[in-house]
């Protein structure tokens, strides 16, 4: 673009030119498309709305976390895609973390066959596609699994499947009780921290903080269990002969074999990155910082909690949430091995009964697009928080 | 017991027994994986089964001498052998590695069959690589009819020999190789394979397919989505309120949802959008949507380079009397981008990872392709073969790819 012939003085109105066009060109391109979607929802009678979402659902989803069935709105098995997808999620952020942090440490050690091995493991699940792991899990490693009558059998608990894994399923009563002394401890434990963080501070005394706490994070349930009637019991799977030849498991909680193979690639295709993160935090700490720490006679797990750790962890944690975030947004490939996620779910099967195609992908998108962006407003909030605040 | 740890004094004696002591441990590994022979099946169970460990632990700390005088057993103390843990890790690690190789090598090469025409081929207890080998022309080239096959090779050797010309042209010329590469090769090599003109049947875009499909998309995304990501980056930073929102908003769009959705609204809600009648093809709208979705990544990757550099170098520009474009395109783009090259090579990875998601809109390519294979009824079972033959490309391509980018930074780095 050359301005150089056209002298626009007013340095004002040469600003607003660019703006103008872009938002003319933003705005008509918004128009077309809409008068377009107009037109051809009219052609096809249907009225653009969220009515919809109130209609019987009438399909069956094979997962779910609260009851379900065909009877119910297509609202609610939205919700139930949506419970899906954030339960994998979580299982998949729980052992990425577990296995990012020990092979990302794992690289770094001293000892030359860990830190290859490490580093070859980062190579290869780096370096294939997430989808294909994911295929490979479900329709090649999973399906080589036994059947149900000679199933892998763990103490006779749990059995694993090519149905899935079936383990035991807790059956509480008063689980309301249960919840309220599992917060109720997470609330004394906060206001014992304030308390010994202010002994330690005015009078200089150090109070025995992590035993203390687990011994409160122990008691409250157990007071839950001993005097408000709180009980838990197992319900076991046990196997059942439906034929001469077709067995199946009954009772239990049986861990359906989609949600494996999503949790196991998720989580082990995420690990690659939490390792680099974790190595390059550690490997991020200033040398000084930990001889300096020596010198003035902390001992080892000093240097490492009250040193090392807070600064590793502020080069650690962004780069992890993103990959948190990653994870939860790679969910939605659940959608090719028919884990009920909600992209499966609503984008799928609603999406072809109802054919409601633009409020559908919108309500899909800006699901995630809100997790997305509250997850964002998070983080910049802990950055600001965990800045080094210089003087 | 400070005379029986092992030191100097006591070399003579402990080097040797621990060497043999571990020399067994592995002898006793090797023989259960690879001949299935259990030297030590006389103990009891549990401890035949942790003998190799045990004795090889103790032949370890045997050699672990401090400053023996000795070199190599120096490096290796060091580097495997340094306290009771690593010693402990190094061994597991070993004969992990020692029980696995033997079954592996026997799936993949020792029982597997590679000659045969069909599945019965396969007779024996490895992998069936025949699967393989019959579809591999489908993996390959899809559904692309198999005597215009040519065309697809010609268009791929001319892009090589292109870029191959255009890495060892002189300085001089190189720019004019590039700008005809992006500029007038992409739609060369459309033609070619698509054809309908100059004599070349029409091949419709549905029948595209396999690797070669995973390559034209790669490479189309690779050559729209990294201008795109420019501009929106040089937005994001703009002085301008409208251009800047404008920008901001569209990349965390893109951002915020996975390319499933994405794919999904090309696909379904796309058409919608347009007046009637009016057809765009899939493989253009999985294009475009896919360019997008990776430009606005390549823009946060881009504007990471734009923030770290020090603000002397945009005045330098503005004191030399340089406009907002030439500023940007002489003097700022160029240290910015070259500063982040890891991040761009890392997100046109992500594009080449991201390829077999098209599945979902009915493409397929390399796995989409496998996926087919592996559901025909003369072909059932061949799952696992199919898949890690797919991995293995993928994961060729890709590992090629970043230790490119790895030497790429290395030889522009201008770090004093």
């Amino acid at each position: 673009m050359n301005f150089k012939n056209i002298r626009i003085q007013n340095k004002k109105i040469r600003n607003l030119i660019p703006q103008f066009i872009t938002i003319a060109i933003l705005l008509s391109t918004i128009i077309y498309f809409v008068t377009n979607a107009q037109i051809n929802m009219d052609n096809r009678g249907i009225a653009f709305g969220f009515g919809f979402l109130k209609q019987e659902a009438s399909f069956d989803i094979t997962f779910s976390l609260i009851d379900y069935d065909g009877s119910y709105s297509y609202a609610r098995a939205f919700l139930v895609g949506l419970l899906n997808t954030i339960l994998v999620s979580v299982i998949g952020i729980f052992f990425a973390t577990l296995l990012g942090v020990i092979i990302g440490v794992s690289r770094l050690s001293e000892n030359y066959l860990i830190a290859k091995v490490a580093e070859w493991y980062v190579e290869i699940f780096r370096n294939i596609p997430l989808i294909l792991q994911i295929f490979f899990w479900y329709f090649a490693a999973l399906r080589a699994l036994p059947l149900p009558n000679e199933a892998i059998n763990f103490n006779d608990i749990s059995f694993l499947t090519v149905k899935g894994f079936y383990v035991p399923k807790f059956i509480w009563t008063n689980f309301n009780i249960f919840l309220i002394s599992i917060i109720g401890a997470i609330i004394a434990i906060y206001f014992f921290y304030k308390f010994s963080k202010k002994q330690r501070e005015q009078f200089g005394k150090q109070l025995p903080t992590a035993s203390i706490s687990l011994l409160i994070f122990l008691t409250f349930p157990l007071i839950s269990f001993l005097f408000f009637g709180v009980t838990l019991s197992f319900e076991y799977p046990v196997l059942k002969q439906l034929s001469p030849t077709i067995f199946t498991f009954e009772g239990g909680l049986n861990i359906i074999p989609e949600l494996l193979a999503l949790a196991l690639s998720l989580s082990m295709y995420t690990a690659t990155f939490i390792a680099e993160n974790v190595r390059a935090g550690i490997l991020g700490v200033n040398k000084g910082q930990k001889e300096a720490a020596a010198s003035i006679g902390l001992n080892k797990n000093q240097i490492l909690k009250l040193v090392v750790m807070p600064q590793a962890l502020r080069i650690i944690i962004p780069p992890t949430t993103n990959q948190y975030l990653n994870l939860t947004k790679n969910s939605s490939l659940a959608a090719a091995i028919a884990y009920p996620d909600i992209v499966l779910v609503f984008a799928g099967t609603a999406l072809m009964q109802t054919g409601r195609a633009i409020e559908i992908i919108s309500i899909t998108m800006l699901t995630y697009l809100t997790l997305s962006v509250s997850i964002s407003i998070f983080m910049n909030w802990y950055n600001k928080k965990m800045a080094i605040k210089e003087k | 017991m400070n005379t029986l740890k092992p030191s100097k004094h006591n070399i003579k004696t402990y080097l040797p027994a621990g060497i043999i002591l571990i020399a067994f441990s592995f002898l006793d590994v090797i023989m259960n994986s690879f001949f299935q022979i259990d030297l030590v099946g006389f103990f009891p169970g549990i401890i035949s089964y942790f003998f190799p460990l045990i004795i090889g632990f103790i032949g370890l700390y045997l050699i672990r001498v401090e400053f023996s005088g000795v070199r190599n057993l120096d490096i290796l103390n060091k580097n495997i052998n340094s306290n009771n843990f690593n010693a402990v890790l190094t061994l597991l690690t070993l004969f992990v590695i020692l029980k696995s190789i033997s079954p592996l090598i026997n799936w993949f090469f020792l029982e597997a069959n590679f000659v045969g025409n069909s599945k019965e081929d396969c007779t024996g207890d490895g992998a069936c690589w025949v699967f393989i080998k019959v579809w591999f022309r489908r993996l390959i080239y899809g559904m692309y009819p198999d005597p215009e096959q040519w065309r697809i090779n010609t268009a791929f050797l001319l892009l090589f020999t292109l870029v191959g010309i255009t890495f060892f042209a002189p300085a001089k010329i190189k720019k004019y190789f590039i700008l005809f590469l992006i500029f007038v090769y992409p739609f060369i090599g459309i033609k070619l394979i698509g054809g309908g003109d100059f004599g070349l049947t029409y091949v419709e875009t549905a029948a595209w397919g396999g690797l070669s499909l995973t390559f034209i998309i790669s490479a189309f995304a690779i050559i729209f989505c990294f201008p795109i990501g420019v501009f929106l980056a040089l937005g994001r930073r703009s002085n301008l309120p409208a251009i800047k929102y404008i920008s901001i908003g569209f990349i965390e769009l893109w951002r915020g949802v996975p390319l499933i959705t994405v794919l999904f609204m090309a696909s379904v809600m796309f058409p919608m959008f347009l007046p009637d009648g009016t057809f765009i093809d899939k493989l253009i709208r999985v294009l475009f949507a896919i360019t997008m979705f990776e430009a606005a990544y390549m823009a946060e990757v881009v504007r990471g380079g734009l923030q770290a550099l020090p603000k002397g170098q945009y005045e330098a520009a503005r004191s030399l009397g340089m406009g907002y474009w030439r500023m940007n395109f002489l003097i700022i783009l160029p240290q910015a981008l070259k500063l982040v090259i890891p991040g761009i090579a890392n997100t046109l990875l992500a594009l080449v990872k991201d390829t077999p998601l098209i599945f979902v809109v009915g493409l397929m390519e390399l796995a989409g392709m496998i996926r087919l294979a592996k559901t025909n009824p003369n072909w059932l079972g061949m799952a696992m073969e199919g898949y890690v033959f797919a991995g293995l490309v993928f994961w060729i391509i890709c590992y090629a790819m970043s230790r490119y980018s790895q030497n790429l930074e290395k030889k522009l780095s201008t770090e004093r």
